[in-house]
Formats: C-alpha cells, structure tokens, sequence
C-alpha cells in the first residue's frame, strides 16, 4: 500500500526550478531513500513532503489522502515526522523534555485543565514521560534523559531528534542526513536503528550522503539530481545506472557501494 | 515523580512564606503599600514572563493591558454603574478579547518588527485613553471608587497589601502548573524552535495567542489593582515608560523564572522609594538597568543565581 | 486649495524630519543590522543641546555645531559601550538595548535640561510666506532645503568615497568585507556618528517649527522606523519616501479627519506595512533556509 506519495512536485526559488517534476511513491513500511549531489534537492523535497515549503505545482498524497500545502503541524498529527540536516533541537530543554514535546500530538489535555493541573494533566504528563523514556533507551540515550540538550554532544544530539520524531508514534519518518557527522561506530548504529523503526511497521523515507549506509538498509532507492529524478530502483540498479555513476557516485562511490552490500 | 511535585510546590510555599512572613518587618503602613506595589507589578511582570521568558515573544506594549484594567474599574462604576468587582472581570475580558484580535497579526512577526508591533499598540492604546476624555478624562485621569465587596470597603495599605498577594500566589501557581503541562512545554519548545515545534504537531500560532492572551489578562487584573488601590488612573499607566518597566522587571528578575518576575518587581518598584533622591533620575536608571542587564546579565539574576549556586531551575 | 497646499507643505516638513530620521535608522541598519531605536533622540539632543548652549550665552552658529559634535560623540559611546559589547546578540535584545539607551538619553535630557519645551529662533525670520492662499513658514524652507541637501551629500558620500564604498560592502556582507580589509568596527562606528548627526542637524532646523523638549524623541524614533518599514527597511531612498509619505499621510489625517490621532497615523501604517507587504515599497523579501 502507498503511504507517501508525490507527484508531478515543483518548486521554485527566485527564479530556479529547484524541484522539477519529480514523482515517486513509497510503499508502507519500506525504508525508502532518497541520494544525489548536493544541491539537488534532496532537503527541499523533504521539506515540501512535511509542509515547510509549498509546492508551485503537483501532489503531495498521505495514506492515500491529498495533503498538498498543509501546515507542518496537521501533517505531524495525521502521523507523518522527521528530523533535520541543522539540528533543531530545543537546546534548553532536557533530553526527556525534548522528547516529550515530540509525544504533542497524543496529548490530550487542554490549556485550562493544564491550567488547573487537575488529574487528568498528572496522568498525561506521566504518560507522556514514560513513553519519552522509553524513545530515548530505543536509541540508547536512556542515561542523557536529565541532561539539558546544549550539554549533550553532536552524535548524541542526532539521535535525541530521531527518538523525538518516533515519539509521536509517526506512520512516517523522514530522515535527513542523520549520519551526517557521525563516525563509522555511530553510523553502523544508525543502520540497526533504522531497521529497527522499519520493522516496527514505521515507513522511512531517507535523505542521506553515506552511500554503505544507504545500500544497506534501503529497500528502494531514488536518484535526484539538479531538482530532476535521474533513476529509481533497488540498490543493485541504482549503483550500476551509468547515469547515476556519472552524476554522483562516480568511481570511489560505486566501490564504496559495491563494498556495502559485497 | 515526587522530586518534580516537592519542587514544584516548594516554590509556592516559599513565595507564600515571604508573603506571609513579610509583614511581621513592617513598621508602618507605609511598607505594607510598598509592598502591594510590588505585587501587583510582580503579577504583570509574571504574565509578561509567560511571553517572554517561556514562549520567547516580545512585548514592548504591555502596559497598555494594564490601562485596559485600570480604566475599566474607573469607566465602570463612574460611567456604566457596575459594580467594581464585575469592571475588574471585564476589563479583563476586554483585555483578552483585545489581546486575541490584535495577537492573531501581529503574532506572526518576529524579532524587531514584533518588538516594534507591540510598542506601537501599547501607544496607541496611550494615545486612545488620552483623547477620549469624555469617558476617560483626558491627560489629567480620572477618579477610581473604592472596590465594594458584600459592603466591605477595600481601602487602605493593609487590605490591598493581602488582596495583591494572594492573587499574585495563584497567577504563580497558574504559571507553574502551566509550566509543567503539554502546553507548557509545547510553549517552551516553540521558544526553541518554532520549525521543530510545528513538525511534532504543535499548533504554534495558536499557542502564542493563547500565551499572549493569558498575558494580557494577567495584566489587566494588575492594572485594575494598580487603580483600585490609587484611587486614581492616568494615562501614563498605559504609557511607554510603564511598558519599559514591565520588560525591565522581566529581564531584571530573569525570563523564564516565576520568582524573578518577583524580584525584578521588586527592585524596579521599591529602588526609587527606597532612594528617593534618585526620584529624578529614576527614568536615567531604567534606561542604564535595562542596558546593564541586556548586554552583561541577559539571563537576569534569579537564573544567574541559581547558576551560580548549582541549584534548581525554578 | 489653499487648505491642501497648507497641509501639504506641513506634511513635506515633518515628512523631511522623518525622512532624515529614517535615513539615520538605515545607515547603522545596513551597517551592523541593529535597529537603533536611540536615533529619535539624537534629534532631541540637537535641538536641546543648541537651546540650552545658547541660553549660557554660546552664539548660536557655534552652539548649533557644538550641538552636533555632541550627538555624533553620544552616538559614538553608544556604539563603543551599548552595541559592540553586545555583538551576537539576538535581535530582540540589541532593540532592548537601543530602547534602554533611548530611555537613559531622555533621562539625562531631563536632568541636564529640564521638562518644559523648548525653541530655538527661525533662521529668517517668522513672518509666512504666502503661497496659494496657503501660510508658509520660511523655517519650513530651511527644513526642506536641508534635508535635501543631506540626502544628496549622503548620497554622493556612499557613491562616490572609497569610504562609501566601504559602506556599501559591510552593508552587503560584513565577513567579506573584513576579507578584503575593510575595518567594519570602524565603518559601524562611522554610520553611528553619521547618523547621529543627521538626526542633530535635524533637530536643530526643526525645532524653531515644532519646538523640543526632553522626551521628544520617542514618538519621532517610532514614527522614523514607521517610514523606514514603508519605504523598505534597508533602502536609503526607501526611508526618503517612506519619511515624506508618513509626513504627508499625519498632515492631511490630522487636517481632513482628527488632529487628536495625528500620533497613531504612524502606528497604524506599521501595522499595515507588516501586515499587507512587510518588505516596504522597496525592500526585498528574506528566505529561510532551514
């Protein structure tokens, strides 16, 4: 079944078509990516699929359903979550705070109850409190809970924002460039990371530079370049595209490839 | 989790003791008004926290909430014969109701331009209550009836002393629940990050109406106090100095910090009585405070404080 | 007829006051993003420092320049003191400082001067010129005459000076500029007392029309950023226009509607401006990158 879908998605800036057409749909509970040169548009196209950016032209479709140009936050309470290339952490909240603003949109308590804090608040609040907990030990940050977010390291930081995105129990997590930064270590964890989410029954759709990284967990992989899809397909497909070699993975990066999935 | 409750209500108990507490070192009545002042200051100062310290806005108009209550207990009784209790209630509605239909714009504006938003409105709100002087008195003010409750007479340092107290206890433990709630923290996070916020769901243009709201009435009831206990109203409640003051006392006390909101009241309140030579120069000291503490001590000094002395966050 | 050219003409005259502010608040804008909400008082301190030089029996010419170096050196301080120490901060809070550094000045204005208003004596003379049926002050002339004549200055300075040109490149991009060894510390604090003595010179052609007092300047920083948003914050020609538009809009409100809400004119045409086109008639729209 179709969760994510696009098509015929444009976008300009200032007179650059910075995406051009581009369409591609993501089955649920694949780990769908996304790759090409910088520049290409990878970020913008996530941030047209989370409602940051308002396409010119075409459709963004959500479990079937037309959600083009809605804000950022009704798209996150029908279930569709991401993270960032610059962090946007809350840096002055806590590891376990900032997770618990990611459980926002399974709270239910209004300003007045929250107000009064009348029971109804203490028992979401410890709802909401466990369920940041248990995020945090999925990516193994159970320990930085109590830490405020600023004190925390740059790898650490990666992965606060991906168990702040799970919190809202996503159908749908955009990932982008979480390996970015991160050493080998880190990166292999990221990939068990990942493929855990999808076994969950959580889509990804991943937005990422690291090509082993990529081959690795991907189920279906899409080539942008210059705003415009180049190829779509498997990992074996994409690697081998004369195209794909030309315009981005030249030499180093197809045995780079190679060597991932070899 | 016990530790978070004892912290949370720690605080209320402390600020209950100092207002309990507090008049057993009074002399004269003298104190006790000084002292309602500062209250009723601090309850502003609390509300503009809330927007400020916590959901990250700016207002350089506040007073003009405040004018919005000191004049509805004077309007009121003079010009509509309601009883000052029921104009103290909707001045505060007004206030809302105003802050609602102006915040829904102006909300929408960030850095200097929201700063330089909000100082125009609490100006124009000034210029409003300075030229309609057929209800309002004009430049010179109006006279402010007592507030009657049941018969009895709420006039005098002692009484309203115990009436801004309390009433800045429960804005406190408002604030405080507030605070430690989904939309509390919804409201800090948009502080962070208001991108970050939007994608985890968060309605963010409505959350700052509805904290710049709750501001507002916090305000309102401040003024309406402020007039009660004055027995008069001029328009310079609503003025740009009051407005100054207000952020003064914020950035002073600390933003984000329930007892700065107090002590940066305080300072700014009982400064210039205690220093009564400094009663001239009290316009040169606000501007040489609020710049003092904007470029060394942005953080203000209950936080500075605290982090000094490795303690809790309040 | 002759009411609207009346009201025209006073319209032109503050409008070139506010033109002048305007243009002062765009210069140290450009120069180091700060909004210095401090320019209105600049204008005060020129025409109250002239007044109060010349009451201690300073010739006025001498007083008037000395007034001037007096603004440029408070504009150079609040640089030095209030600005530079707070370089990074965010935006909010250098207004917070520009705010407070307005309040200190109006208070020291009130110490060193007093709170009563006011004037200093026309430069030809107060008999109106008639024009139309319409009453025209000389000082107006005076007023328009030398805004004009600043804006040109100003204009040829920036174009044609090396210095300008300096300028122009911080405004532009303040880490390259230093790339190719511009001293930007040095061209902020030069927009600083520029301003600053645009705002003084201002202040002192205006005030045998509209007198001064110690809190003067408030209301005109206001209205100057007003014109400064309408015309498009960034735009020295935008500030110009923003300026004499808000003059001529305040002049004919005040005469046709109601001269008791001359003051919220300026209010209400910031709101619209944010509102309907926030880049101003000659800003350019910022993106964010995210």
């Amino acid at each position: 079944m179709i969760i994510l879908e696009a098509e015929g998605l444009a976008i300009t800036f200032g007179g650059i078509r910075a995406i051009d057409q581009v369409s591609l749909a993501v089955d649920g509970g694949q780990v769908f990516s996304i790759i090409g040169p910088n520049g290409a548009g990878k970020t913008t196209l996530l941030n047209l699929f989370s409602g940051l950016y308002r396409p010119l032209d075409g459709r963004v479709r959500l479990a079937g359903e037309d959600v083009t140009g809605q804000a950022p936050d009704r798209l996150a309470r029908r279930g569709l979550s991401r993270t960032f290339q610059n962090l946007q952490i809350f840096f002055r909240m806590t590891a376990l705070e900032n997770v618990m603003v990611g459980h926002h949109r399974l709270e239910r308590t209004g300003i007045l109850a929250d107000l009064l804090h009348l029971p109804a608040v203490r028992r979401q609040n410890a709802k909401t409190r466990q369920a940041a907990h248990a995020a945090l030990a999925r990516l193994g940050l159970a320990a930085q809970a109590d830490r405020v977010a600023s004190a925390l390291p740059y790898g650490a930081l990666k992965r606060l924002e991906i168990a702040r995105a799970l919190a809202s129990e996503p159908q749908v997590l955009l990932l982008d460039e979480p390996a970015a930064g991160c050493n080998p270590v880190e990166t292999k964890e990221l990939e068990g990371i990942i493929r855990a989410i999808a076994r969950d029954g959580v889509t990804v759709v991943l937005v990422e530079h690291d090509m082993r990284l990529v081959m690795n967990v991907s189920d279906r992989i899409h080539v942008l370049a210059n705003g415009r899809t180049l190829a779509e397909g498997g990992a074996a497909e994409v690697r081998t595209n004369p195209d794909v070699v030309a315009a981005y993975l030249g030499i180093h990066g197809t045995q780079e490839a190679t060597r991932a999935v070899g | 989790m016990p530790a978070i409750l004892t912290h949370r209500l720690a605080v209320l108990v402390a600020l209950a003791a100092i207002a309990v507490l507090l008049p057993l070192a009074f002399p004269s009545a003298y104190y006790y008004r000084v002292a309602a002042l500062v209250f009723v200051f601090a309850l502003a100062a609390l509300g503009l926290n809330l927007l400020m310290g916590f959901a990250g806005q700016v207002s350089l108009g506040h007073a003009g909430f405040l004018g919005i209550g000191a004049y509805a207990v004077a309007i009121g009784p003079t010009h509509l014969g309601l009883p000052s209790w029921a104009s103290l209630i909707g001045g505060a509605a007004l206030s809302g109701l105003v802050a609602f239909l102006v915040g829904r714009p102006i909300l929408r504006l960030k850095g200097h331009y929201l700063a330089v938003a909000t100082l125009g409105f609490g100006i124009l709100v000034a210029i409003v209550l300075t030229n309609e002087s057929g209800w309002t008195g004009g430049p010179d003010g109006m006279p402010v009836p007592s507030l009657r409750i049941f018969g009895w007479r709420a006039s005098g340092s002692v009484p309203w002393y115990w009436i801004s107290a309390a009433t800045f206890l429960v804005g406190a433990a408002l604030a405080i629940n507030l605070i430690d709630s989904p939309t509390g923290r919804a409201i800090r996070a948009i502080h962070d990050s208001e991108t970050a916020a939007g994608v985890l769901g968060v309605d963010v243009a409505r959350k700052k109406l509805a904290i710049f709201v709750i501001s507002a009435v916090y305000a309102s009831i401040a003024g309406s106090y402020l007039a009660l206990f004055n027995g008069l109203v001029t328009p310079d409640t609503a003025g740009f100095l009051r407005s100054i003051e207000l952020a003064a006392m914020v950035v002073l006390g600390g933003m984000g910090s329930i007892l700065g909101a107090l002590v940066g009241a305080a300072i700014l309140v009982v400064l210039p009585q205690v220093l009564t030579v400094l009663h001239d120069y009290e316009t040169l000291v606000l501007g040489l405070i609020l710049m003092g503490f904007m470029i060394f001590l942005r953080a203000g000094i209950v936080p500075s404080l605290a982090g000094v002395l490795g303690g809790a966050r309040t | 007829m002759a009411e609207f050219l009346q009201f025209l003409f006073s319209g032109l005259t503050v409008g070139a006051v506010y033109a002048l502010v305007a243009l002062g608040f765009t210069l140290v804008y450009n120069a180091c993003d700060v909004v210095n909400f401090a320019q209105g008082e600049f204008v005060m301190l020129g025409g109250m420092t002239t007044v109060f030089l010349a009451l201690a029996g300073v010739p006025l010419p001498l007083a008037a320049l000395l007034a001037v170096v007096a603004a440029v050196a408070v504009g150079l301080m609040l640089y030095r003191l209030a600005i530079e120490p707070a370089r990074g901060a965010s935006a909010v809070t250098l207004i917070m400082i520009t705010i407070g550094a307005s309040v200190f000045l109006r208070g020291l204005a009130q110490t060193l001067f007093d709170k009563r208003f006011h004037s200093l004596p026309p430069w030809f003379g107060s008999e109106p010129i008639r024009v139309g049926g319409a009453a025209i002050l000389p000082q107006s002339l005076v007023v328009l005459a030398g805004a004009a004549i600043i804006v040109v200055l100003l204009w040829q300075f920036i174009d044609r000076t090396l210095v300008g040109k300096a300028i122009t490149a911080t405004a532009a991009n303040r880490l390259a500029a230093r790339l190719v060894g511009i001293n930007t510390r040095r061209i902020v604090a030069l927009s600083f007392a520029v301003s600053a003595a645009i705002g003084a010179v201002a202040g002192i052609l205006v005030t045998p029309i509209t007198l001064t007092s110690y809190d003067a300047g408030t209301l005109l920083a206001l209205k100057a950023f007003a014109a400064a948003m309408l015309g498009g914050m960034g735009s020295a020609l935008g500030a110009v226009i923003g300026g004499v538009a808000l003059g001529m809009l305040e002049a004919f409100s005040a005469g046709y509607l109601s001269s008791n809400y001359k003051d919220a004119i300026a209010f209400l045409v910031i709101l619209a401006v944010l509102f309907a086109m926030p880049q101003g008639l000659l800003g350019r729209g910022k993106v964010d990158r995210v």
